[in-house]
């Protein structure tokens, strides 16, 4: 694709530079037309063009009424969590995408979040393209397959911030260094294995146990067809990350450290309809997800230090629908709720005791896309995640220059 | 004498050879070639269709049974020239089939043996979603079917080699057929040439350009961006300058823009099959040309 836009500059420099040469290039174009329908050009595809960059920008502008936690109740946060929005006008941070074929074997990914005063390298491998029997090993850094949302970078979603369930267990994504095998069954009916080892350095995982293996998932996807409107894909994972040391820090500067494991099990199910898979007029989109967890360990904290067991049995879930009522315009809404389960006595009043609040929250967008390749976005959220409510507005843009992004179902 | 030797020998062959193993796997990403490959490989291959032809081949989704049946095919046969660059990559990396490759035998693309109209020169979009190697629509051409047919029936028997003497006796028999056919179409579209007509999308050049037809006005303001009512207008405003004959979508798109035209600009709106499937009588590639010439025929009166 750089070719492309390399060719793009150049021509258009070519052009202005003189008007005869533009008159040549017209009529290079014209005798292109006339030309007899015998020539053959070599294949050329898109990974033709080495390799494919695309750039995101996003943007939000928030606001919150006064009671507004960015923190859930019950649930710790992560340190490095995307999922939550500043207040007021904000860059949401840009992301660079560089992805190509990298011979007949391998395919290459990278995707780079820029932000202010870091650069985070958000994944980062390699995946083959030639392994028998269905088989797709990747290596590197990549988001964990586990879920439907999981693997969807923050331009895709469908509202201005993920649904709960995956900002209070997975900090947002959950992405790590690791390697992941997948297995497609030669089946009619859509059945994918996979299993995953990472490093387990990130939420919920930490420390990177077990000499950076801290961190092992399993999923298994199903799909189909229904008719010749409905497609529907449904879904089990389970993550099971340990952590060492994950420490997080309340708005007194206390910190809390949890040693322990962390198994996650997710159920998730999508239905998308389009009438005779048009999706040009109006679609619809429904997916649910539910979150499981039993957290088993100790949490480490105060001064002088004390140790406590921590094993509440915490679940989620959400469920959203998008619709495209007309070309361009889509309404959303979407349900979110969260069960944090009772910590022990030490840690009442603390940001891990959810004082028998259920946080919870409703949400509704509206979208605007000009082409495939720009949206516009406002959406309304009455936030119940901590005891108090708060509304949040939310205005965002998102725009895609470069490469035609390619998204999973 | 010679000639009728030679058809009686490809009819026999095509009579009497029965396809050796198992039937070739092919996954058609549009219709149009569903359809060439059915024609080419008869019952050597076992064609699945991706799309249909009332979908826009522009915004197909890699659904979990098209990554199923991906991975059992042997041969993908794809229109290429980034047409189906949204959802065919995904296929290929999620998939897991190695033999299906781009750039490998078991990926065929019908853009490779057509020269492309419409190359841009200049890239930007600003422009619309423009394809950066031409119009990729190469298919409302008959000749540019003759073009890939033959491409393809090597492609087939290059993969299939045990069947290699099938399929040149079918492309043969398919290849005579179309010649008789596009001479008919050629000849009953000759009171077509230089007609003016508004369409929805750039989806109909290489038809325009092979019956002549001339394509003054287009209903979506850039190339993928949906026609508005203000730019409607400006169509109709243009129209009562330089009038038209008639307006033209494929079965797929939105009937409303061209309605909202037709009544107000007086003329008629015209859906064509654009595919096969896209109607009733376009079952099959001669189906499609014949029907097409037919509606466009009807509409000119």
């Amino acid at each position: 694709m750089i070719k492309k836009q390399f060719a793009a500059i150049g021509m258009v420099a070519v052009l202005s530079q003189s008007v005869i040469a533009e008159e040549a290039v017209k009529q290079e174009m014209a005798d292109e037309m006339r030309r007899p329908w015998q020539t053959q050009r070599p294949i050329v595809t898109s990974s033709a063009f080495n390799p494919a960059v695309s750039l995101i920008l996003y943007g939000t502008y928030s606001r919150f009424t006064k009671n507004y936690h960015e923190e859930i109740h019950g649930f710790a946060p992560a340190a490095d969590a995307h999922g939550a929005t500043r207040e007021g006008l904000s860059l949401q941070g840009s992301e660079l995408v560089v992805s190509s074929n990298i011979d007949d074997k391998f395919y290459g990914l990278i995707i780079v979040r820029l932000e202010d005063d870091k650069t985070k390298v958000e994944e980062a491998f390699f995946q083959t393209l030639a392994l028998p029997q269905g088989l797709t090993l990747k290596g590197g850094r990549f988001l964990s397959g586990i879920g439907y949302l999981n693997e969807q970078h923050p331009h895709f979603w469908d509202f201005v911030d993920i649904a709960l369930p995956y900002r209070a267990m997975l900090g947002g994504n959950y992405g790590d260094d690791g390697v992941q095998l997948r297995w497609v069954a030669p089946a009619p009916l859509f059945v994918e294995a996979g299993a995953e080892v990472l490093r387990g350095e990130n939420f919920p995982a930490g420390g990177a146990a077990k000499r950076g293996a801290g961190a092992r998932s399993v999923f298994v996807n199903l799909g189909d067809d229904v008719g010749a409107s409905h497609s529907w894909r449904a879904g089990v994972a389970r993550l099971e990350a340990d952590a060492q040391g994950r420490v997080f820090e309340d708005d007194a500067h206390n910190q809390y450290s949890f040693t322990g494991k962390a198994p996650l099990n997710i159920a998730n199910f999508v239905w998308k309809w389009a009438p005779l898979r048009n999706p040009a007029v109006t679609n619809f989109k429904f997916q649910a997800e539910y979150f499981q967890r039993d957290e088993n360990g100790k949490y480490t904290f105060g001064a002088p230090a004390q140790e406590v067991n921590y094993g509440p049995r915490q679940s989620g879930w959400y469920a959203q629908a998008v619709y495209q009522f007309m070309p361009r315009w889509r309404v959303g809404a979407r349900y979110d709720e969260l069960k944090g389960g009772t910590p022990p006595m030490e840690l009442a009043d603390t940001l891990l005791d959810a004082e028998g609040h259920k946080p919870r929250r409703a949400s509704m967008m509206v979208d605007f896309s000009n082409s495939a390749f720009s949206r516009l976005r406002v959406q309304f959220s009455h936030n119940q995640t901590a005891p108090k409510d708060a509304n949040e507005v939310y205005l965002q843009y998102i725009m895609s220059l470069g490469a035609h992004g390619a998204h999973k179902f | 004498m010679k000639k009728a030797f030679l058809h009686f020998l490809t009819f026999s062959l095509l009579l009497f050879h029965i396809p050796v193993s198992a039937a070739l796997r092919v996954f058609a990403c549009e219709p149009e070639w569903g359809a060439l490959a059915a024609e080419l490989g008869g019952p050597a291959v076992n064609v699945y269709t991706a799309t249909t032809g009332l979908q826009d081949p522009h915004l197909v989704e890699a659904r979990p049974s098209l990554i199923a049946q991906m991975r059992r095919t042997d041969l993908v046969v794809c229109t290429g020239g980034d047409l189906e660059q949204g959802w065919l990559p995904l296929l290929f990396q999620q998939a897991g089939n190695s033999r299906v490759q781009p750039g490998g035998p078991g990926y065929f693309e019908a853009a490779a043996f057509v020269t492309l109209l419409e190359v841009p020169s200049r890239l930007d979009r600003a422009e619309g979603d423009i394809h950066a190697m031409g119009n990729p629509h190469l298919h409302l051409d008959p000749r540019n079917i003759a073009l890939v047919a033959a491409g393809l029936a090597k492609r087939l028997a290059q993969i299939d080699s045990v069947n290699a003497v099938h399929y040149q006796a079918r492309h043969d028999d398919f290849s005579r057929r179309w010649t008789q056919a596009m001479r008919r179409w050629e000849q009953q579209g000759a009171p077509l040439k230089g007609l003016a007509i508004v369409t929805q999308h750039k989806s109909w050049s290489y038809l325009n350009n092979w019956l002549g037809l001339r394509d003054i006005a287009t209903l979506e303001p850039k190339p993928g961006v949906p026609p508005s009512s203000a730019y409607l207008s400006q169509v109709l405003a243009q129209l009562r300058q330089r009038p038209a004959k008639m307006i033209i979508r494929a079965a797929y798109q939105d009937v409303r823009p061209s309605r909202w035209l037709s009544e107000r600009a007086n003329i008629p709106a015209v859906e064509l099959p654009y595919t096969v499937g896209g109607s009733d009588q376009a079952r099959d590639l001669f189906g499609l040309f014949d029907d097409t010439l037919a509606r466009l025929l009807k509409a000119a009166q």
